[in-house]
């Protein structure tokens, strides 16, 4: 158990990454993607719910049976969303205005009932919470990823308005990427969402390729040496 | 979940219906609490929200008391009922906003439109919506400026007919992507100025007692 939360990170951002390794929460993924703010976004908002049903199921996990487990782990889901949904509408307010629209989609996302039931059902509650932050930064990492490519592609710049989202101090990361860029509107599409998806998986599968290579190569050369003396 | 023993008690099938009707009771229990405690607070926000945005669509210069102090509960011939903002300076109406419904891509979008006295627009602000963030969320006037070409319009500027988009022959832009959006916005607006121009009389008329109402509001 004591190595396991490195374990539990590498998986959440990387190897086991909800969009990258799991092609799950497609839904909002494609929904929210068109700028990378909008992707951040929502995000930092489904880490906030993963981390809270994370919390909630490894809690009650002992007395859940598995015959009615999946009811429960939803009812928890959708009350988390919707309490959060009207705490912050009562006070972040002005968090809400922005956040508000991607909120109700958080339910959609199957991700999070994956993690309720794959992880948190099993394990103890500091691991269910790492797990839902590390696997909610990942989405974040993927969302942003994906709205990055999307945005420059389709309107020629990136981060739009993350000053609405984050505060004014933030607005030096709105960038124009391509000025008088006339725009490619089947990026902004969802159907534009699916081919970048596709594309950077492939990607992703190129990097993972190479690093196995690379990784094997390496312990092929420190065996090297030792078999031929 | 394997690491406990299954007693007996857990394989009836009336603890599972007591587990999931009390986790149904609890949901409830906690999403009551929630209300409670946050539905106040959202009322005010909310308007706080109208009285900034009533704020945008009617000019300072046009009233000296409060913008929600002189709200007309009005019903019109079809029996709907408009809660109508009047803008008073000098103990006359100078102006009034209210609501129209534009259907979107998403639903409905709420907009709130300012309306001067001889049936100019003064603004246009968008109280909610549902459409897609990154291409129809740009008639909101913190994404993009599309929604300040109303003002000044009128039913006369441009005439009646060309009140559409571009792309029906209209004398408004669409944008990039989204033509539904802007097209149920704008027929909102047409909408709401024929219902001006229907109802100027009644809308304008001068308030029952010139006795200043509690000095509340701004």
């Amino acid at each position: 158990m004591a190595t396991s939360y490195r374990r539990i990170a590498l998986d959440g951002l990387w190897s086991n990454n909800i969009v990258f390794a799991q092609l799950l929460a497609l839904c909002p993924l494609l929904a929210v993607t068109s700028t990378a703010t909008n992707g951040l976004g929502m995000g930092l908002a489904t880490t906030a719910v993963l981390i809270l049903s994370g919390l909630g199921v490894a809690v009650l996990r002992r007395i859940i049976t598995p015959e009615v487990r999946i009811p429960v782990f939803v009812l928890i889901i959708a009350t988390i969303v919707t309490l959060v949904d009207m705490f912050m509408n009562a006070w972040l307010h002005d968090l809400h205005k922005v956040l508000g629209l991607f909120i109700p989609l958080i339910v959609t996302n199957c991700a999070i009932l994956g993690r309720a039931e794959a992880f948190a059902s099993k394990q103890t509650v500091p691991a269910a919470a790492t797990d839902g932050l590390m696997m909610g930064l990942g989405f974040t990492l993927a969302l942003v990823i994906v709205g990055a490519t999307r945005e420059i592609l389709g309107s020629g710049t990136l981060f739009a308005n993350a000053s609405l989202l984050l505060g004014p101090s933030f607005s030096f990361l709105e960038l124009t990427i391509l000025p008088d860029y006339r725009g490619f509107l089947l990026l902004a599409l969802p159907p534009g969402g699916f081919l970048a998806l596709g594309v950077l998986l492939a990607v992703k599968r190129r990097l993972d390729q190479r690093l196995a290579r690379r990784a094997a190569a390496r312990t092929g050369a420190a065996e090297l040496p030792a078999g031929s003396v | 979940m394997s690491a406990v023993p299954e007693t007996a008690l857990r394989k009836r099938i009336g603890y599972h219906a007591i587990l999931l009707g009390g986790f149904a009771t609890l949901a409830a229990a906690l999403l009551m609490m929630g209300n409670l405690a946050t539905r106040d607070s959202i009322l005010q926000r909310q308007q706080e929200d109208l009285l900034a945005s009533l704020n945008q669509v009617i000019p300072a210069s046009l009233y000296d008391e409060g913008l929600l102090d002189h709200n007309l509960a009005f019903t019109d011939g079809q029996g709907t009922a408009h809660t109508i903002y009047r803008a008073v300076r000098n103990g006359q109406v100078t102006a009034v906003a209210y609501q129209v419904i534009g259907n979107g891509y998403a639903g409905d979008i709420a907009l709130l439109m300012g309306v001067d006295g001889s049936g100019r627009l003064l603004g246009v602000r968008v109280l909610a919506h549902a459409e897609t963030p990154g291409l129809g969320d740009k008639i909101e006037p913190e994404k993009s400026h599309w929604i300040d070409a109303f003002v000044g319009r009128s039913l006369g500027d441009p005439s009646e007919d060309r009140w559409g988009v571009r792309k029906d022959g209209g004398a408004f832009d669409q944008f990039t992507g989204a033509t539904i959006t802007p097209r149920g916005v704008v027929a909102a607006i047409k909408d709401g100025l024929l219902f001006f121009r229907e109802h100027k009389g009644e809308l304008l008329a001068r308030l029952p007692s010139i006795t200043v109402s509690d000095p509340k509001g701004d």
